[in-house]
């Protein structure tokens, strides 16, 4: 059948590029200098205390030695032990992933309706001062990366008008009943509005920093495609059937000029989740790419493993939903 | 029988500029007659149609005249009156079928939407309407079409699907721009004959576009010849083809190949009566500067 066989090329690809990821990361970071156990004993050490260790981490065995126990490992559920956490990775890296999917999403959902509405407002008044103006904006937002927007928001609403936390992603004061590190979604599913709002505090400025450059991205590209999809005849059509202008923009012309925007949408995403990493960092906030950093100042190898493979794995599923999205909304793919 | 549409002295121009893509165009259609629009490329046809139906291009402004139809002024009207009203009565039948279909959206929603949200009819009245239209434009399985999404029709298929969708709500007015050019020849024969059998059992008044004069002597009872948007002929079909007044029209005649052609279709016209025709239009333009 020929929906099992695309399924089945799928997995196939997405392992690849999985297997792929894990063998590029676990070459390169034993390439780069660095000794992880220097980094985690006291200065003064002793040769044998750091021979020992070494040892105990297996980091005497050769490399290929070294990919082949990992490897056997991570096919028993295995990722090895943090180096410098002294823990097993894998609930470590599980622990912070929702954290950062939070923000992720959080930063797309703003991206999505802030870029949106842009495009909208943009082709709703075309061709006058207010497309311009969405032009404009789109122009700054695509011009400055997200670490730059980090410090802007940082010294206008955390310095200047202090209404937003600068800093984590919860009050430390606060008693937390959560029982999953799904923070905002528990506080919602148990009605604490309270740690909500908290949250979302904290999570303001990090997901706008990353969201302002995917909106304005968004916003360039879907009001260029409607702006094409509104000279073609079917939209004309349905003006002389006496619909507005507004029903023609959203129900016309939206849903066949927003399928380039959604494929983009994808991959930004993807860029979006990658630039989490500076931004978690710049904000103190207690996510994957923050912990990715520490990881690899440590030299940390399993845990830099384990958090590559975490990541590269969520680009996989990213691609795709994107894909079946897609399919999902051209019909001329849905009965391909 | 009343003039259901009539056209005073329409001009339209280039938003800026004082070039006039339509030049004071006048004309009327009874209820149940068919106008014939002929003229070469770009000479305004289109035009006339998009002005009537509200659709003009937004660089393009009407700058003087009267479009009445059913008696109200559209001008004068507020915007959102002027689209119900040409919703509820007019309609186009468009030149591309493969172009006029929303492509991510079923065939029944097409035929009915305008029944529906803009008439104010039961889902279910709207859809045994447009299986009863489905029937009317020979498909044979009207259910199965319904359900289909445009790209999974022929090109004769979808033109009938939106001439079904025009003739929705029984409109008194059609305007079909060069409904067949984008079909092959046996469809399109197929197509015209449907279209003249529908505008006659519902006794609509139609605009009918074309390059063809061939079809203009079957389908029309009068035509209108354009050029550079100016109609420098109104005639009865009868007296057009006996005897054409206007050089150009006599030129347009004598370029039309006889219809035992299928692919009849507008040879190059005399040069000089070209600029004899382009003169004219010239001189009226400085003549309504002045008027104006
Ligand atoms: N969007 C637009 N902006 C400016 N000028 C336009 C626009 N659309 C058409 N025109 C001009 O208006 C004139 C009339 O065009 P129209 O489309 O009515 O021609 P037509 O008679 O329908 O020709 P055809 O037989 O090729 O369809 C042309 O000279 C064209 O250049
Ligand atoms: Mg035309």
């Amino acid at each position: 059948m020929k929906l099992l066989r695309a399924i089945l090329l799928r997995l196939a690809t997405m392992s690849v590029t999985l297997i792929g990821a894990a063998v590029v990361v676990f070459f390169v970071i034993r390439v780069v200098p660095g000794n992880p156990i220097a980094m985690m004993l006291p200065p003064g050490a002793s040769e044998e205390d750091i021979a020992r260790l070494t040892a105990h981490y297996g980091l005497d065995k050769t490399i290929l030695e070294q990919f082949w126990i990992w490897l056997t490992g991570v096919f028993h559920g295995d990722f090895g032990t943090s180096i410098s956490l002294r823990q097993p990775v894998m609930p470590l890296v599980l622990g912070r992933l929702p954290a950062t999917l939070e923000l992720a999403i959080f930063a797309l959902v703003i991206a999505v309706v802030i870029g949106g509405a842009m495009a909208l407002t943009g082709v709703r008044h075309r061709e006058t001062r207010t497309e311009t103006a969405v032009d404009v904006a789109n122009g700054v937002g695509l011009s400055i990366p997200d670490f730059l927007w980090a410090l802007i928001l940082i010294v206008l609403f955390g310095v200047l008008m202090p209404v937003f936390h600068i800093s984590g992603r919860i009050s430390p004061s606060l008693d937390l009943p959560f029982v999953t590190q799904f923070y905002v979604f528990e506080s919602i599913a148990r009605l604490r509005f309270d740690l909500w709002w908290d949250l979302l505090k904290h999570m303001f400025m990090p997901a706008l920093a990353l969201a302002i450059p995917l909106a304005a991205i968004i916003s360039q590209l879907l009001k260029q495609s409607l702006k094409e999809t509104m000279h073609l005849d079917y939209v004309t059509l349905s003006r002389t059937k006496g619909y507005s202008e507004n029903h023609v923009i959203l129900s016309e012309a939206l849903p066949n000029a927003v399928l380039p925007t959604l494929t983009l949408i994808g991959v930004q995403f993807t860029f979006l989740i990658g630039g989490t990493v500076i931004i978690e960092r710049l904000f103190s906030y207690e996510g994957l790419g923050n912990m990715a950093i520490d990881a690899v100042i440590n030299r940390d190898l399993p845990l830099i493993q384990g958090i590559v493979i975490v990541f590269a794995l969520l680009f996989t599923i990213i691609n795709l939903v994107v894909d079946m999205t897609y399919a999902l909304l051209n019909p001329r793919l849905r009965h391909a | 029988m009343s003039a259901f549409l009539t056209v005073n002295n329409l001009s339209a121009a280039l938003h800026g500029y004082d070039q006039r893509v339509l030049r004071s165009v006048s004309f009327s259609i009874d209820t149940g007659e068919v106008l014939g629009l002929v003229g070469e490329s770009g000479a305004g046809k289109s035009m006339i149609g998009k002005a009537v139906l509200g659709i003009l291009p937004s660089a393009i402004e009407i700058i003087e005249g009267e479009i009445l139809l059913d008696g109200q002024d559209l001008q004068k009207m507020k915007p959102a009156d002027r689209r119900r009203l040409i919703g509820a009565t007019a309609a186009l039948i468009p030149q591309d079928p493969l172009t006029a279909l929303n492509p991510s959206r079923r065939i029944e929603p097409q035929i009915t939407n305008r029944l529906v949200d803009i008439l104010g009819w039961g889902k279910t009245d709207a859809r045994v309407r447009a299986l009863e239209l489905l029937n009317e434009v020979h498909i044979d399985n009207p259910e199965r079409v319904m359900g289909s999404y445009p790209h999974e029709l022929s090109g004769g298929m979808r033109q009938r699907v939106l001439i079904a969708s025009a003739f929705a709500a029984n409109p008194k007015l059609v305007i079909a721009d060069e409904p067949t050019t984008a079909l092959d020849v046996t469809v399109q024969k197929q197509i015209l004959r449907l279209i003249r059998e529908l505008q006659e059992r519902h006794s609509t008044a139609m605009v009918f576009v074309t390059h063809d004069l061939g079809v203009v002597s079957k389908v029309c009872q009068r035509l209108s010849v354009l050029y550079g948007g100016k109609i420098v002929e109104n005639s009865s079909v009868p007296d057009f083809f006996t005897g054409p007044k206007h050089a150009y029209s006599r030129a347009l005649l004598a370029a039309t190949p006889k219809y035992t052609d299928p692919d009849a279709s507008l040879l190059p016209v005399d040069e000089a009566v070209i600029e004899a025709v382009a003169a004219e239009v010239l001189a009226s333009d400085k003549e309504w500067r002045h008027g104006g």
